[in-house]
């Protein structure tokens, strides 16, 4: 079985951080959450980080894996050599609260203000048969909630203001199925200096999306709909 | 939403680590950018040279024709086509347009950026030589 080395960044906030290095014992097939989980078990019970389903769902075990957002339970060891060191990192642009765990709770907030919900239309199974015993299909939203994309977006470097490419998608979302929300003030919210405007495209959003909700091409539609909305009103039709 | 100094936010865009194609392509746009508009100030102060009579524009051509002052032009012109090229990239991905394309368009802009200033520099030195 394959030792794999893993550099965690370790530390708390008031203190510099620094990157250590452990050892692990696990096969090529296991996921790099398995390895962390592991060094928490078995080396250093003081291992702050995040995870829950294990499987993509739930959007906690985001971290940056030699330099990239990835989720950490969708991340096989045998992408990686048992010779060179794994760095895993918290993400950006989020409060660091020690370790490899940063407080997602803005981010939370811009989509419980957006009204983000959580489960859409069923518009996989509308037109076709369900499987025996299955009355009704439900689907869930693309988008995870799992901040890669705000951490992968250099802009959020810049600008602590910004929306934010899954606060941006997420409202892109509710105005394309509405449900008899507000949309005036989601368009309100993103036309605004530090909404859709703020983008510059870097793409590195949808690049990171591990859930293809491809918040870069959602800030695109926005934008487009914001431009309409602009031109009715200038005409005289109102929103 | 993040809880840092101010340079050290204004510093994170150029933090290249773990960025792609996109994330080049933006931190490019940003040093062209910066740099365009100091050159920009820059040659407001040279013109002012005109004001000063016909010796000191004459002194500063001279100098322009120099092949240090000429390669300066070619990092100027290498500049303004990355900014011009990348610019009408970013317009129609920032509408929704092309995004599962960005990185062949951004490798699209540097390739004709390289062939357009290579032109441009030859056309310059064989001009002035």
């Amino acid at each position: 079985m394959p030792t794999w080395q893993l550099r965690l960044l370790r530390g708390r906030p008031g203190s510099p951080p620094r990157l250590e290095t452990y050892r692990v014992e696990l096969p090529a097939e296991a996921y790099l959450i398995d390895a962390v989980e592991k060094i928490w078990a078995e080396q250093d019970r003081s291992l702050l980080f995040r995870h829950a389903c294990h499987h993509a769902s739930c959007g906690a075990c985001g971290v940056r894996v030699n330099g990239r957002e990835r989720l950490m339970c969708i991340t096989p060891l045998r992408e990686f050599s048992p010779d060179r060191a794994i760095q895993v990192e918290p993400l950006r642009h989020f409060p660091w609260l020690g370790d490899l765990l940063v407080d997602v709770s803005p981010m939370m907030q811009w989509m419980a203000e957006i009204g983000f919900a959580i489960i859409r239309r069923d518009e996989l199974t509308a037109d076709r048969p369900l499987p025996g015993g299955i009355e009704q299909g439900t689907r869930f939203e693309d988008c995870i909630e799992c901040g890669l994309c705000l951490s992968a977006c250099p802009v959020m470097a810049a600008d602590e203001a910004y929306l934010g490419p899954a606060a941006l998608a997420a409202i892109e979302r509710m105005l394309a199925e509405p449900r008899d929300g507000d949309t005036a003030r989601l368009l309100a919210l993103a036309d605004d200096p530090h909404g859709a405007w703020r983008c510059h495209s870097a793409m590195e959003c949808t690049a990171a999306c591990p859930s293809n909700v491809d918040p870069a091409s959602a800030i695109g539609r926005l934008r487009r709909r914001l431009i309409v909305e602009k031109f009715r009103r200038w005409i005289g039709g109102g929103r | 939403m993040k809880e840092a100094s101010r340079w050290k936010r204004a510093g994170g865009w150029v933090d290249l680590r773990g960025r792609r194609e996109g994330g080049l392509a933006f931190l490019l746009m940003r040093l062209t950018g910066i740099g365009l508009v100091i050159y920009l100030f820059i040659h407001l102060y040279v013109l002012r040279l005109l004001a000063q009579g016909p010796e000191a524009w004459d002194a500063f051509i001279a100098m322009a024709k120099s092949p240090l002052f000429l390669a300066l032009d070619g990092l100027l012109i290498l500049g303004i086509l990355y900014h011009a090229l990348n610019g009408v990239r970013v317009t129609l991905l920032g509408l929704g347009i092309g995004v599962p394309h960005q990185a062949r368009l951004f490798w699209g802009v540097m390739t004709l950026t390289l062939l357009m200033t290579a032109v441009a520099v030859y056309a310059i030195f064989a001009i002035t030589g």
